[in-house]
């Protein structure tokens, strides 16, 4: 294989469970390259699952836990890759922590970031990222042309994850070197918002609610047929913006990016931003008044009607089953 | 209190034009107008300087050719001046590229306490550009912010997270991205138009900053696009009127499915 190493920017929450994107890529970058190494914040905690995922070792960046990550991680990073230790590339999912890091590393190495990838391909001994534009109607192939280490910015759940059934990744400590004013910004308290009933990242089944639904209460309704239904509630940016639910309910292009089994889109006119973070779901139902609404476009099955007057009706419909 | 925030003149996102097969460019055949998710920051930068009982907001932005429209509508909401970089080798430039012009931008605006940003832009949506002008300026930053507040030299920042959101204290400057719907962007008022149109702009190209033409435009990103492909479309499916009875269309489908 022309790609010899890839480096993966792992993630994983408080109590040590690696985020499903950190493992797609995993899967991913074994397929493209001969030695697959990652880097994390929680080295020693992803070492078990990061290896049965194929990499082999994990450069551990210890001590920046009251630190945003971006700023230790690019520093680490970059003083290895200049330190003579150079991947061929980084993969870094499209996350807040990602983003982060993948700028700042950019700068240190003043090389380019290719982003919003939902696929790579090897071209020429290279790798090239495809990047969807234009609300995924389009696809972008682009590769870099220097041979600086390619920074590579992944969308969730663009891979499915697979176990190679390789034993637990080597742990290797890596340090980070002074980060001056930059390395200033300090966590003084994190925030867990309660959630119940399945999330957004892992349901079988997601309604969303819209613009369409007219006003905040009516949001209940979406709330009432993901309950029926045993789903997780979703929202468009729309309403999000609005203040009606919170980002952490936002499917789109910011947001989640979700693929379940089936998606209920409930008066939500399917603006580009929203229809990224949707269209891969594997079955699709649009509720909305506008005939010429793009949510139909990628609707199995669409009604055109108003969802003040379906959802009640679906609502109880499913609850007398 | 001084903030910087840097905005950028988009397509109008109804009418998003397309990509030149040729010249991997996109056709900007239309106007030009302010980013909606850059609203968010000039708002928000107004509101801080407010309360700090003085000081300005100056934008700084970049364009391939003069264009001011959309400056001019944050000119209009209260913004003081902007800084325009307008060169016809800005063509095709980067998320890193956008970061190092505007950077040195920054630096010609003035002493900034604060320095403000959308989380990505609209059309480009790399994400990326906040954290490479942090880097660029040798400044912390603060990406994703729900909530600012000042205080003193630090800024306190509600900080969106995957699983809630983590307060984060910074010294300023520093450099803030600030997520869409922390706060109303106000219309711009009849006599804060009249006002935008006799507001400087100051018109500055690459050499006037001491960038090397070279270094930005599409030579200087160091990548090329090799392919513009149709992506895969879904089939169409059915698409029914609700004559009353839409609902079951959705039971029977769902039934179907054996999730219900």
């Amino acid at each position: 294989m022309a790609v010899s190493k890839i480096w993966v920017f792992a993630e994983a929450s408080d109590d040590g469970h690696v985020s499903p994107t950190t493992l797609e890529m995993l899967t991913k970058a074994r397929s493209l390259a001969d030695t697959v190494e990652v880097v994390s914040k929680q080295g020693n905690d992803v070492a078990a699952a990061v290896g049965a995922h194929g990499a082999t070792k994990v450069y551990n960046v210890s001590g920046v836990d009251n630190t945003l990550a971006g700023v230790p991680l690019a520093a680490a990073l970059a003083a290895a890759i200049d330190g003579g230790n150079a991947p061929d590339a980084v993969f870094l999912a499209t996350s807040y922590d990602g983003r982060d890091t993948a700028g700042r590393l950019s700068v240190r190495l003043d090389a380019p970031v290719i982003t919003n990838i939902v696929d790579l391909q090897e071209i020429d001994g290279g790798l090239a990222g495809v990047e969807p534009v234009f609300g995924g109607t389009t696809n972008v192939v682009t590769k870099f042309t220097t041979d600086k280490v390619g920074i590579f910015l992944i969308r969730p759940k663009s891979f499915a994850a697979e176990e190679s059934g390789g034993g637990a990744a080597e742990v290797e400590e890596l340090s980070v070197p002074d980060t001056g004013a930059t390395g200033a910004a300090n966590v003084t308290n994190r925030f867990v918002e309660e959630q119940t009933g399945p999330s957004l990242d892992d349901a079988d089944i997601v309604v969303s609610g819209g613009r369409g639904l007219g006003e905040k209460d009516k949001y209940d309704m979406v709330e009432q047929l993901a309950k029926a239904l045993g789903a997780a509630p979703g929202a468009s940016r729309a309403i999000v913006d609005a203040g009606w639910v919170p980002y952490s309910y936002q499917v789109g292009q910011t947001g989640k990016v979700v693929k379940p089994n089936v998606y209920i889109a409930a008066g939500i006119s399917g603006a580009t931003q929203h229809l990224v973070g949707m269209k891969g779901s594997k079955n699709i139902i649009a509720i909305n008044k506008d005939p010429e609404a793009p949510i139909f476009s990628v609707a199995d099955l669409g009604i055109v009607g108003d969802v003040h007057k379906v959802l009640p009706k679906l609502i109880e419909a499913l609850q007398n089953r | 209190m001084n903030v910087v925030v840097c905005v950028k003149q988009i397509p109008d996102p109804a009418d998003p034009g397309s990509l030149d097969p040729n010249t991997k460019t996109l056709n900007r055949s239309a106007k030009l107008i302010l980013d909606e998710s850059d609203s968010y920051g000039v708002e928000m930068a107004l509101q801080l300087v407010t309360k700090a009982g003085g000081g300005e907001v100056t934008l700084v932005s970049m364009a391939p050719n003069s264009e001011v429209s959309g400056l001019r509508t944050a000119l209009a909401m209260g913004a003081a001046k902007a800084v325009l970089v307008s060169d016809e080798a800005l063509q095709g430039t980067d998320a890193l590229g956008t970061a190092k012009v505007l950077a040195k931008a920054i630096e010609r605006a003035g002493e900034a306490d604060l320095i403000l940003t959308a989380t990505e832009s609209s059309d480009g949506y790399t994400g990326t550009v906040p954290t490479q002008i942090a880097e660029l300026l040798g400044l912390p930053s603060v990406t994703f912010a729900k909530e600012i507040h000042l205080e003193g030299d630090s800024a306190k920042v509600q900080r969106q997270t995957e699983s809630g959101y983590d307060d984060v204290e910074s010294p300023l400057p520093a450099v803030v991205s600030v997520t869409a719907g922390v706060v109303e962007p106000r219309y711009p008022s009849f006599k804060g138009i009249m006002a935008a149109k006799s507001k400087p702009v100051d018109q500055v190209s690459l050499a006037d900053l001491g960038i090397d033409p070279a270094t930005v435009g599409w030579a200087g990103g160091g990548q090329e696009i090799v392919e513009i492909v149709k992506a895969e479309e879904r089939e169409s499916g059915t698409i029914v009127e609700d004559d009353g009875e839409g609902f079951q269309k959705v039971v029977d489908f769902l039934a179907e499915l054996k999730v219900i």
